[in-house]
């Protein structure tokens, strides 16, 4: 027996709930302070450049809004198939798409939009995230195939015909065979609402799917049904949930809300669609989610502090030409702290030789 | 004749092709046969690569930089552990984050070796075999990884199948309890497993700066560690269809080269797309049979385990 | 920064902590008081890529030698062309850069929106076509580079068949095909071209891949428009030639690399750096070739015959002091269609917006 071990508590602990993640901001300061040292930076003000400048102006906190929106929209969207076990992995594929369909109605319709033009493309984006999670759902649903596996392969298949498109019939006629489209007319943009920054309209899409998410999970039938066939799936069986009304259901809702968020990317601060509308948010919204402890405003926070440190590590390479390579090794630190801390929450620390059982 | 002899190094470069993710999926396969689900392979794949080319560059040895490569996965893949295992964090998003650590991580080792060319291995060539047309160049001019690759598909599936050791790797991977009433370590048994995960994503990840592209490049693995991952959930856990796969989505990317160098008139994006397509439409004509996918998938693959509960 | 104790240390992470908290500015960062020019460029890949970023840093290394005591330079690495380079943009101008080089075409519109906020503020866009008051924008001809790449391979190839790796089809890079094709058959008119897209610029193992099935198809030469030296290795073990891309990639491949076209943006730079020092800075466009050394020959492998070497110098001085046109007419599309004509040469915009290929070319351009 170690010296050090873990002894489970007999319920969580509320108090470490809300704790463990300021005893992992701390642990990551301090271990940032040593890692930026060692390199031979002035860590005070890596640290600085980090999580203060950015949001030390009005446009430098629209900016990390801009940043976790996408975030927050795919995360809360994720977080509910993750709590039913349906594991989408490919909300980057269903994000392109949203861009692709969604913004595909912004060329179609150039030059003659109007008030219409707007709402038709939110609901064109949102048909085409849930259209490429249907795929999966199908499969899995009639077929039997991993869903993990045919969400994955989806993306790199997006992300190909989004290749394909912006080369052929989306290039932008007078933009001498570049591939990126024209520049999207003022119908076809998502407003932005806090003037100074590009704050657009989809974050507030991202604040009522913060809302609903909770809803459906805590107050309504499904959410309950989604809960039960996450944590025993038998159970359900026996309870006569039908298991596949519900993988339709969470793949459709995460497909649909990873599509809301490519459209608010090419219909707000992009304002065209280029071949790369995402660095990979529906990845990193997985980790959101988690980090988020699958519950809606534990992901509005995450995505926040997401963003902050992808937001952090530009501030740091500007401020002090700390390499991209460090910010990843940091955010990679912050991360494992940030999930380790949580052990706290149902397990309590104790020194010393373990008693006789009791 | 001609047109039926360049079917040889075809197959022999789909082989060569194979060879990384045949390593990675391998490992990742022993992993979640303990149960533990390690999303964190691209990560672990690019730090082997780049402490297997340093090793390699630095001794002159490519046995040596394979072996670093190993090693240096190894250790990630204890970090991980560590976290997974004993702080019980999630496995998804701590896979996750390793990726993360990986590719900055390894930015940050390979800054030094950037741009420096390293000599190949050698080819091995068979005697009498390597000279059989069509076979000749498909199957038996590989340098030694390849076959190496090759012999740990039928050694993983004799120690998972045929060994005392494989059998308590998937009991532990089954039911992790039953498990541990029975006496068994699980922490410790899992902790060996990601160990070899690691190790496999490190020599992947070598394969890939020591012999097939000998040299160092940020980001070089270029998605091909998340490939691996899906391969295994393709091979429904079984290492022969490890193989199958990686065979398949090797072969289906050369031949979409080669149709592209014909000149057919399809879009190379188009094309690009039929390995994804390839691999989720054989995923479907054999996932038909539930119950044998359920016989193979680890039961607790995920859950978290504590001694006390 | 002074030398702090443990205690004060503490306390400055506990002013972070804080200041992180409420989301804002605890303290003040160490700004330096300054009065020279700073220069921030913007990389679409990593520096270490050993390609296209990286030459523009050695571009950005050459400020700083020539010109260090009147500017400092900043960059920040691996920005994704999508909604991150607007941001990336701004921060560098609102932080007191006065010069701005955004090195990727991506990076086009993100700079037009961030520069009308800052008019005082001068831009450099690479590789596009949009101008304003205060963004001026500047390429390279790579094309003529190809023309002499062509001669080359033309006299070196056995089999008379050339393989292309190629990343997308934009007019940058079709062009380029192009140019070489052109240059290729006027040596050797038995000669055609392979083309394979790999639909990425650096992607080490899938260029190699690409190599080795147009090796496999009989190519003896092995040209590339994508960033990494994969190629040139495959090449190099199977015993054949290669043309490198963007640097000098010889010590990949001594016996196979033929010559290599390398980005040079040390003298535009350190140029446009003056001209905004002494007030003389215009939005203008610049696309520079050989003659403007913007882009150079890597040295000819000595396995050149002579007089091929001696007949591409020639093709070389013939392009930089205007006797020679990479687009030359008469040159005919692939269904036999003299595209230009005899005694006349593509325009600039032509060149720049070219969708098509040239007689020679195997395979189909995706329109």
């Amino acid at each position: 027996m170690s010296l050090v071990r873990l002894e489970a508590r007999g319920r969580a602990s509320p108090a470490m709930v809300y704790l463990t993640p300021l005893l992992a901001v701390g642990l990551t300061l301090a271990s940032g302070f040593v890692l930026f040292g060692l390199m031979g930076f002035d860590p005070l003000r890596a640290l600085h450049a980090f999580f203060v400048q950015p949001v030390s102006s009005v446009r430098g906190i629209g900016e990390l809004v801009v940043k976790a929106t996408p975030l927050v929209l795919i995360a809360v969207g994720l977080a509910i198939g993750f709590r039913a076990n349906v594991w989408n992995i490919g909300a980057e594929g269903q994000l392109t798409l949203g861009a692709v369909t969604g913004g595909g109605v912004a060329l179609a319709f150039y030059g003659d939009g109007g008030w219409w033009l707007l709402p038709l493309m939110i609901l064109a984006g949102i048909a085409g995230g849930m259209l490429w999670a249907a795929i999966p759902a199908l499969l899995r649903t009639r077929f039997n195939a991993s869903e993990i596996l045919t969400s994955l392969m989806l993306t790199y298949v997006a992300v190909l015909l989004l290749q394909f498109l912006v080369h052929g019939v989306y290039r932008d006629p007078d933009g001498y065979s570049f591939p990126e489209s024209r520049l999207f007319e003022d119908d076809a943009l998502l407003p932005v609402i806090v003037s100074g920054t590009r704050i657009h309209l989809g974050a507030l899409f991202a604040l009522l799917a913060v809302a609903a998410g909770w809803v459906l999970i805590a107050r309504t039938f499904i959410g309950f049904q989604i809960r039960v066939i996450g944590l025993t799936p038998a159970a359900a069986g026996y309870a006569g949930f039908n298991e596949k009304r519900i993988i339709w259901l969470t793949l459709l809702i995460s497909g649909g809300l990873a599509g809301l968020a490519g459209l608010g990317e090419v219909a707000g601060p992009i304002g065209q669609i280029t071949p790369t509308v995402s660095p990979g948010y529906g990845f990193t919204a997985i980790i959101v989610a988690f980090l988020g402890r699958l519950h809606p405003v534990g992901i509005l926070l995450a995505a926040l502090l997401m963003a902050l440190s992808f937001i952090g590590g530009e501030a740091a390479q500007i401020a002090m030409g700390l390499p991209k390579a460090i910010t990843g090794v940091f955010q990679g630190m912050l991360l494992f702290f940030l999930l380790a801390c949580d052990v706290l929450i149902r397990y309590r620390v104790r020194f010393g030789r373990r008693r006789a059982a009791a | 004749m001609t047109d039926l002899l360049i079917l040889g190094p075809v197959i022999g470069s789909m082989i060569v092709a194979a060879t990384p993710l045949l390593y990675a999926a391998l490992g990742e396969l022993v992993v979640e046969k303990s149960g533990v689900l390690n999303l964190g392979v691209e990560g672990l794949m690019l730090t082997g690569a780049v402490c297997g080319f340093a090793a390699g560059y630095s001794s002159g040895s490519l046995v040596v930089g394979v072996v670093g490569g190993a090693l240096a996965g190894a250790l990630l893949g204890a970090l991980f552990g560590l976290l997974v295992l004993f702080l019980m964090t999630n496995q998804v998003a701590t896979g996750l984050a390793l990726t993360l650590f990986g590719v900055g991580l390894s930015a940050l080792i390979g800054q030094g070796y950037v741009g420096i060319p390293m000599s190949k291995a050698g080819v091995i060539r068979i005697p009498v075999l390597s000279d059989l047309p069509i076979l000749g160049p498909a199957l038996f001019a590989h340098d030694a990884l390849v076959y190496l690759g090759l012999l740990a598909v039928p050694a993983v599936a004799w120690f998972l199948y045929r060994t005392r050791a494989g059998l308590v790797l998937r009991a532990v991977g089954e039911n992790h309890a039953a498990a541990h009433a029975l006496g068994y370590k699980v922490l410790r048994i899992r902790f060996l497993a990601i160990l070899f995960g690691g190790a496999m994503s490190g020599i992947a990840g070598a394969y890939l700066s020591l012999m097939y592209t000998p040299m160092w490049a940020e980001n070089m693995t270029a998605g091909r560690g998340w490939i691996a991952l899906a391969l295994v959930v393709f091979a429904t856990w079984r290492p022969g269809r490890v193989l199958v796969g990686a065979w398949l989505f090797g072969g289906v990317t050369i031949m979409q080269l080669h149709v592209q160098g014909l000149g057919f008139a399809v879009p190379s994006q188009l094309l690009s797309m039929l390995p994804y397509l390839a691999t989720v439409v054989v995923l479907v004509a054999i996932s038909r049979d539930v119950t044998r996918i359920r016989l193979n998938a680890p039961a607790s693959l995920g859950k978290i385990f504590h001694p006390d509960a | 920064m002074n030398r702090r104790t443990f205690g004060k240390t503490i306390l400055g992470l506990t002013a972070a902590a804080v200041a992180l908290s409420f989301g804002i500015g605890g303290f003040a960062g160490a700004v330096a008081a300054q009065d020279k020019l700073k220069v921030g460029f913007v990389y679409v890949g990593p520096v270490s890529d050993h390609g296209y970023s990286y030459q523009h840093d050695v571009g950005r290394r050459a400020v700083e030698e020539a010109l260090g005591d009147k500017v400092t330079t900043t960059f920040v690495e691996n920005v994704p062309e999508g909604a991150d380079a607007e941001r990336v943009i701004d921060q560098l101008a609102a932080s007191g850069h006065g010069l701005i080089f955004t090195t990727s075409f991506g990076f086009m519109n993100p700079t037009l929106k961030v520069a009308k906020r800052y008019p005082n503020v001068k831009f450099e866009h690479a590789t596009g076509y949009k101008r304003d008051a205060n963004v001026a924008t500047y390429s390279a001809r790579f094309y003529e580079g190809r023309t002499i790449a062509g001669e080359i391979a033309g006299k070196m190839t056995k089999s008379n068949v050339i393989g292309y790796i190629a990343s997308f089809p934009i007019p940058e890079v079709v062009g380029g095909i192009n140019a070489f094709t052109i240059a290729l058959r006027k040596v050797n008119p038995e000669a055609q071209v392979r083309v394979v897209w790999v639909n990425s610029w650096y992607d080490p193992p899938k260029e190699a891949e690409a190599a080795k099935a147009l090796l496999d198809q009989s190519a003896d030469v092995i040209v590339q428009h994508t960033d990494s030296p994969a190629p040139i290795q495959v090449a190099e073990q199977a015993g054949k030639w290669a043309v490198g891309q963007s640097s000098d990639m010889t010590r990949f491949g001594p016996k196979a690399h033929l010559t290599a076209i390398v980005d040079d943006w040390n003298g535009y730079y350190i140029d446009r750096v003056k001209a905004v020092l002494d007030g003389t800075w215009q939005p203008i466009d610049t696309w520079g070739g050989l003659k403007d050394k913007m882009l150079f020959m890597a040295p000819y492998n000595p396995a050149i015959p002579g007089d091929v070497v001696e007949m591409v110098e020639k093709t070389r001085v013939d392009i930089m002091e205007g006797r020679r046109h990479s687009f030359d007419g008469p040159v005919k599309d692939q269904s036999g269609k003299v595209v230009i004509a005899e005694g006349k040469h593509a325009s600039d915009e032509e060149i720049l917006k070219m969708d098509w290929f040239v007689e020679g070319v195997v395979g189909k351009l995706p329109k």
